[in-house]
């Protein structure tokens, strides 16, 4: 699905990513686990194509194409989907109006026939029960007044919409209490296939209880450190992330 | 992603929207009947016995053409202009028609010809839309539809050179009340040379049941289009009237200054919508219809209404600010307004809102959008007299900054002289979010189409005022002046 390859990043001539080698196959969930500051975030915005990254070194091949390469809207209509950690506000434009345009746009860039009014809005109620969310936030602006648990919901609805190859996950439980967390968890899983695939970024090893990774990387100063097993979360939730900087500190 | 490589794409994308053409810069070649050069009586002589008018019309235009010799051309306004030569003008030019058209066939096939490219197909809109279109081409109205099913109900809807000659009385009873022939440099060089334009009359009680609905246009080259509106609504009645504007594209400048006057009197609402895409002139500013407008209307008894909106995308120079005066107790005053601005053009627009009357309330909301290196401006006027007990006003002016080579500016003034009045004003100023089109891009929304998004959004408040069909056009118009604002 995706393969990164000692990827170097920099802001402002500051070094980042320090080198990340990462390969997520069709049907895995990578979590990316690290403290503060540590560039997951910057690992989540640089696959998207943000901008304001400069890419020093490495490669990032996505579905056989070479994701540098790529405009952002180009990555999205590929199938590479992200969560954002701050969702942002569109006032005025409603959030049935911004999909269509959405879903649309990836249809026309397979060469699919795009969906009638009829058909969308279907669509849309089937995928709204999966975030179990009114049909009333279809005529609301896009995350325009959303509370925090509801701009993340918001997140996993689009991304049931889009319904991507490979979905990151930028911090998507920061924020949310215990029954919102069940509820994006709950969704991801029913989205998850053999087809697709999940890197989901996080600090806390909380939301890994429910959505349960199949390898556990540790991203400290720009490096991913550790990786393992479901066991590597439990172990940071239960020692923090000194034991990994001490670690990395004695390399 | 390397920055510079986004760069380059960003630049091919505005160099390719750059190049796009003015959609309706084409010219209809009918032979016109037109004035000689400049401006003097003989002209004005030579306009009003064009139009047969009768003889206290003319006496009106000259005693408007005396105050307007002895006026100075405004120069308050941020906007900037070479000077125009008055004498360089040609004051009056009509196509020429056959006598007595009875119905659409008989129209010039080049004129229909002209109105399909406009995307007006007369006809279809005749059936389908129920909209009557008073067609304006220059000077002279040259079709008007829908005349019978309005006269059925006591509705005049008429060229303003027919309802002179046909309602002399109305004429004398309403032209020039509420914009009076020395109101301004640019209202009395109007009631000077107006050539023609649109009026209408709701008689009492009666509720317009389609949409009135007029586009303007200049066609032949040097002339100034002079375009003269008068609505009233009598007691209870209502109205809703479009007007819309393209016009070909030119060279030199252009100079538009119409008048629009309305008066809605106990009871009565007025609603005026306008969308203006006037040529706007190329990117290096050459070219372009300088637009100075006077609309004002008069909510002259209790309980009225009148509501402006305004789409503006067009125009090198916009000089316009619909505004309304509150006479009546209890009557209302709306402004809705959406200016957009790229290149180089310049808009100086914004609104009055007087309040005489008691419980007089009025609400502005004003947004502006800048592109390129043009500059936008709002300018209002919210005003309340001793005799305004209770007057409300909420205005709220917006600025949206596309790119950071443009600029907005906002001049609100205030004149307040009775305390019991509630005054409520709200300004922001914002660029356009890079957040924002980053998230739309995730979705997979390219750049252009993105930001086509987001100012719809930011105008849907605006839009929402607009009549449907008027709305949609709107929003399109908008999202081709959009095209090659990204950068």
């Amino acid at each position: 699905m995706i393969e990164i390859k000692n990827l170097k990043v920099s802001v402002e001539g500051n070094e980042i990513l320090k080198g990340i080698n990462l390969s997520v196959k069709a049907g895995e969930i990578h979590a990316i686990m690290g403290p503060n500051g540590s560039g997951k975030s910057t690992l989540a915005n640089v696959l998207a194509g943000r901008e304001d990254y400069d890419i020093t070194e490495g490669s990032i091949t996505f579905m056989g194409n070479d994701l540098i390469e790529m405009a952002p809207e180009d990555r999205a209509r590929e199938g590479l989907f992200l969560a954002f950690q701050y969702p942002v506000e569109i006032p005025g434009v409603r959030m049935a109006n911004f999909l269509k345009h959405a879903v649309n746009e990836v249809r026309k860039y397979h060469g699919q026939k795009t969906y009638d009014a009829r058909e969308f809005l279907q669509k849309m109620r089937e995928k709204l029960k999966l975030v179990e969310m009114d049909e009333k936030f279809l005529s609301r602006s896009v995350n325009d007044g959303f509370s925090g648990g509801e701009k993340k919901r918001n997140e996993i609805f689009q991304m049931a919409m889009l319904e991507p190859h490979l979905s990151i996950l930028d911090e998507t439980d920061s924020g949310l209490d215990i029954d919102a967390l069940k509820i994006v968890a709950n969704g991801v899983n029913k989205l998850r296939t053999k087809e697709n695939a999940f890197i989901v970024v996080t600090h806390y090893q909380r939301l890994l209880n429910y959505i349960v990774p199949d390898v556990v990387h540790v991203l400290y100063q720009g490096k991913i450190v550790e990786s393992g097993d479901k066991e590597l979360a439990m172990h940071l939730e239960e020692h923090g992330y000194d034991w990994v900087k001490e670690e990395s500190a004695t390399v | 992603m390397p920055s510079d490589q986004k760069k380059t794409d960003e630049q091919q994308l505005l160099e390719k929207m750059a190049k796009r053409e003015y959609k309706y810069g084409f010219t209809t070649d009918i032979e016109t009947d037109q004035a000689p050069k400049g401006l003097n009586e003989d002209t004005v002589r030579f306009i009003s016995a064009k139009k047969n008018e009768p003889e206290f019309m003319l006496k009106w235009r000259l005693k408007a053409f005396q105050r307007w010799s002895k006026m100075k051309e405004p120069k308050w306004a941020y906007i900037h202009y070479p000077p125009i030569d008055y004498q360089d003008a040609i004051y009056y030019a009509a196509p020429r028609k056959q006598k007595g058209l009875q119905s659409m066939d008989e129209v010039d096939p080049k004129l229909l010809e002209t109105f399909e490219k406009l995307g007006i197909p007369l006809a279809e809109q005749k059936q389908l839309a129920g909209v009557a279109v008073d067609a304006v081409m220059d000077s002279v109205s040259v079709a008007t539809t829908f005349q019978k099913e309005l006269e059925d109900l006591g509705i005049i809807f008429c060229p303003i050179s027919e309802a002179i000659q046909k309602h002399p009385d109305l004429i004398k009873k309403y032209l020039g009340t509420v914009v009076p022939p020395g109101d301004n440099y640019f209202a009395s060089l109007n009631s000077a040379v107006f050539s023609d334009g649109s009026f209408a009359y709701i008689p009492k009680g009666v509720r317009c049941p389609m949409e009135l609905s007029t586009y303007f246009r200049i066609n032949a080259a040097k002339t100034g289009q002079f375009e003269r509106t008068l609505i009233i609504a009598d007691e209870g009645a209502y109205v809703s009237y479009l007007e819309g504007c393209t016009a070909p594209m030119r060279d030199e400048n252009q100079l538009h200054a119409a008048v629009v006057e309305l008066i809605a009197h106990k009871d009565a609402e007025i609603k005026y919508s306008t969308v203006q895409n006037w040529y706007p002139g190329d990117q290096e500013g050459k070219g372009g219809i300088y637009n100075f407008v006077t609309k004002r209307g008069l909510c002259d008894g209790e309980n009225s209404k009148i509501s402006w909106t305004q789409v503006e995308t067009g125009s090198a120079i916009t000089w316009k600010y619909p505004s309304v005066v509150l006479k009546g107790d209890n009557s209302e005053g709306e402004f809705y307004s959406v200016a957009f601005t790229n290149n180089l053009q310049q808009a100086d627009t914004g609104t009055k809102m007087i309040h005489v009357g008691k419980n007089t309330r009025s609400r502005i909301v004003s947004k502006g959008i800048s592109a390129g290196k043009s500059n936008n401006s709002y300018r209002g006027l919210v005003k309340v007299y001793e005799t305004a007990e209770n007057a409300r006003n909420f205005s709220q002016c917006d600025s949206l900054l596309i790119g950071d080579k443009c600029g907005a500016h906002t001049f609100p003034y205030l004149e307040i002289k009775n305390k019991t009045a509630k005054v409520e004003h709200e300004a922001t100023t914002s660029k356009i979010g890079e957040d924002q089109i980053f998230y739309l891009n995730q979705r997979g929304i390219d750049t252009e189409d993105a930001v086509a998004l987001v100012v719809n959004g930011y105008c849907k408040e605006v839009f929402r005022e607009l009549p449907m069909e008027f709305a949609v056009e709107a929003q399109k118009l908008l999202e081709i002046s959009l095209e090659g604002s990204v950068g």
